[in-house]
């Protein structure tokens, strides 16, 4: 294990970045997200849960996916992939355990077949160095889908603690990436990560939903599930806005449509939501007419479509970003509770 | 406030059972202190969930809309500033005033989480006020705040006062303050161009286009809303730096104006915490000065500045230019 003191991570940003870009969590008008790395930037690396997850670095909110250039009768098809440098490496930053898992969850989707090469080009680019979570709060809920938030996986592992960031590699990616920045490192630091690890652990298991109860969302009890009367009451302060389905790391739907430009057409994808009352629309219409029936759709993807079609993975995290960014406090925990039976009373 | 919502709970379970009302409309519980939901009350026995308090910051005022719709009478819960929003949508005919029944609630200001969490209490496990003191219970150690520095954006400048009810339970009375909710507007006026572009240009280059805040805004009831027509060529969904950041929010407030009450909801519900309720307050600013002091949502009746004419009006250019009559 090597360790790096904190007041030194700027050297190692720079470092990082002198080869590749760089992404982490980046405070800006008062809020954390993932951004890209430069001087001056004021990377938060303490803020539990950054406002967006890190999804976006992979399966951007919009990108455009084509150009047409209509010139008399013919159609030219650009690749739009070719005038942004797609193939560049680059590093993830930060990551929690919560999200690396979401990554997981994404990639079973889109890597996939037919594989999305959007998402495999900068998959494949990229080096991610996870950071293990030392004051989890009570919205989380990761250890529920068998999350260690104080051993995430990746590329690199690293723990913060007062004084210094340890690492700590796990593939040939994180290898690389570790002989790279080494000479900024010393050697050292185990006792401190094991003793952050337990009382990390003991805090984890105090939390209030470390112990939600997910037996009963199976696949064998899709209809049942499906057909609860209580999914009228669950949803009636729903806004239908797509606050949750955007801050969670594993909602993966998108959109594809047409801009019309001077000459020609760009095609362009962006992040859907279920929330939304155009989702599912079709030359027919809608298969989902009402906010319940949309809000159902949501939470039995993530509990009960998702793991039936994966194996039992459940398209969950427990992160709990909708547990804190619903406007009407509505959420999956509170989904998990009322129809996951007694045993979350 | 456990005074207040027993009073509030017995008058509910008054109503329902003597067939008063078809359903009464306020919070339910959550699973912390701090994260009660809108609900819909149909029966005595559902109100064992019902609950008001310092977090219930929530306007219930739109929902009328669609309850309104119901069988039978609902009766409603209404802060002060949400009676407002309720006055309003009376006005535009998208509430049937006949068919509610309005409490008017006493509300001292409500707390925004997010704020008592950046203070850094990251384990919230109970929250009491006595007073100024916001005392914080935490496994990670108990704080005391100051209440006036973690109470919800909008309650912070609010001096609002019940502009409808049929009835009232109020047992304490938020002393009036001074306050000047256009202190911010000023600070931005006064800006150059150039900042104020840059101000605006850093906030909404952090919005993710949930559409929460015109979700909310009880002022965005159009059936259906101008940014969700496929064939109009933009989606309301797709984050784009150019135009849709920075151009939705201008036109939301535009389409607002004059029927925006600054009830506040559309910035305590953005996730990426972008004071939008400032745009709204530039054009109530605005209205103020030009067409004369309007406070949008005080009646269910009469002429609006913007949308009626009088030859006194203020022409376009000198309204351009900042002479005010």
């Amino acid at each position: 294990m090597l360790k790096i003191a904190k007041e030194r991570l700027n050297d190692l940003y720079a470092k990082i970045a002198q080869t590749q870009g760089l992404f982490l969590p980046v405070k800006k008008a008062g809020e954390v997200n993932y951004c890209v790395w430069s001087e001056g930037k004021e990377v938060s690396l303490e803020t539990l849960k950054t406002v967006k997850s890190p999804k976006n670095m992979f399966f951007p909110q919009t990108e455009n996916m084509m150009k047409f250039k209509t010139e008399g009768k013919n159609i030219e098809v650009i690749d739009v992939r070719e005038s942004f440098d797609e193939r560049k490496p680059f590093v993830l930053f930060g990551v929690k355990a919560c999200d690396y898992k979401a990554i997981e969850v994404l990639d079973k989707v889109f890597l996939a077949d037919p594989v999305d090469t959007y998402y495999q080009n900068r998959r494949e680019n990229t080096t991610i160095v996870t950071l293990a979570c030392s004051k989890p709060e009570e919205s989380c809920f990761c250890g529920v889908f068998g999350i260690d938030a104080t051993a995430p996986q990746g590329d690199v592992t690293t723990w913060l603690d007062e004084n210094y960031l340890y690492w700590q590699a796990n593939t040939e990616k994180g290898e690389s990436l570790t002989a790279q920045v080494e000479e900024l490192f010393e050697k050292g630091g185990e006792e401190e990560v094991a003793a952050q690890q337990e009382t990390t652990k003991v805090v984890l298991e105090s939390l209030p939903y470390a112990n939600l109860d997910l037996s009963r969302f199976q696949p064998e009890n899709l209809n049942e599930l499906f057909d609860a009367p209580e999914w009228e009451k669950m949803s009636e302060a729903c806004l239908g806005c797509g606050t949750c389905t955007f801050v969670c790391p594993t909602c993966q739907c998108f959109d594809i449509r047409d801009f019309k430009t001077r000459d020609g057409v760009i095609r362009y994808r962006c992040w859907d939501s279920c929330m939304y009352a155009d989702f599912t629309l079709m030359a027919h219409g809608n298969s989902r007419n009402s906010q319940m029936q949309r809000f159902r759709q949501r939470f039995m993807h993530k509990l009960v479509y998702y793991p039936s079609q994966n194996d039992g993975m459940y398209s969950c995290v427990g992160c709990g970003r909708c547990v804190n960014k619903c406007p009407q406090r509505l959420n999956i925990v509170k989904v998990i509770k009322t129809l996951g039976g007694k045993n979350n009373d | 406030m456990k005074e207040v919502e027993l009073k509030m709970k017995e008058r509910a379970k008054a109503l329902l059972e003597s067939g008063e009302v078809a359903r009464v409309v306020g919070w339910k519980k959550g699973d912390f202190c701090f994260d009660p939901s809108p609900a819909t009350f149909e029966t005595v026995d559902e109100l064992n969930e019902f609950v008001y308090d310092y977090f219930c910051g929530a306007n219930l005022s739109k929902y009328l809309i669609q309850i309104a719709k119901k069988e039978g009478k609902t009766a409603v819960f209404l802060k002060p500033c949400d009676t407002y929003s309720f006055n309003q949508l009376v006005k535009e005919h998208r509430i049937d005033r006949e068919k509610i029944y309005v409490i008017a609630v006493e509300c001292l200001a409500k707390l925004d989480i997010e704020k008592i969490k950046a203070a850094g209490v990251s384990v919230v496990t109970g929250v009491e006020v006595v007073d100024k003191d916001v005392n914080v219970s935490s496994p990670y150690g108990n704080v005391t705040l100051y209440k006036p520095d973690v109470v919800l954006t909008k309650c912070a400048t609010c001096n609002k006062t019940h502009q409808v009810k049929d009835e009232e339970i109020i047992l304490h009375q938020r002393p009036a303050r001074e306050v000047d909710r256009f202190a911010e507007v000023v600070k931005l006026e006064n800006m150059t161009p150039d900042e104020r572009f840059a101000f605006w240009r850093e906030q909404l280059s952090k919005c993710i286009r949930c559409n929460a805040c015109r979700n909310v805004c009880p002022a965005c009831s159009c059936v259906k809303c101008v940014f969700d027509n496929p064939n109009s060529g933009i989606a309301a969904k797709a984050n784009d730096d150019k135009f849709e950041e920075q151009l939705f929010h201008v036109i939301r407030a535009f389409h607002v104006s004059g029927r925006c009450t600054d009830c506040g909801e559309c910035s305590r519900v953005c996730p990426q915490n972008i004071p939008l309720h400032l745009l709204n307050r530039k054009f109530i600013k605005d209205i103020d000065t030009n067409y004369g002091e309007y406070q949008a949502g005080e009646t269910s009746e009469g002429k609006t500045p913007l949308t009626s004419y009088t030859e006194s009006d203020i022409e376009p250019n000198d309204a351009v230019n900042g002479e005010a009559k």
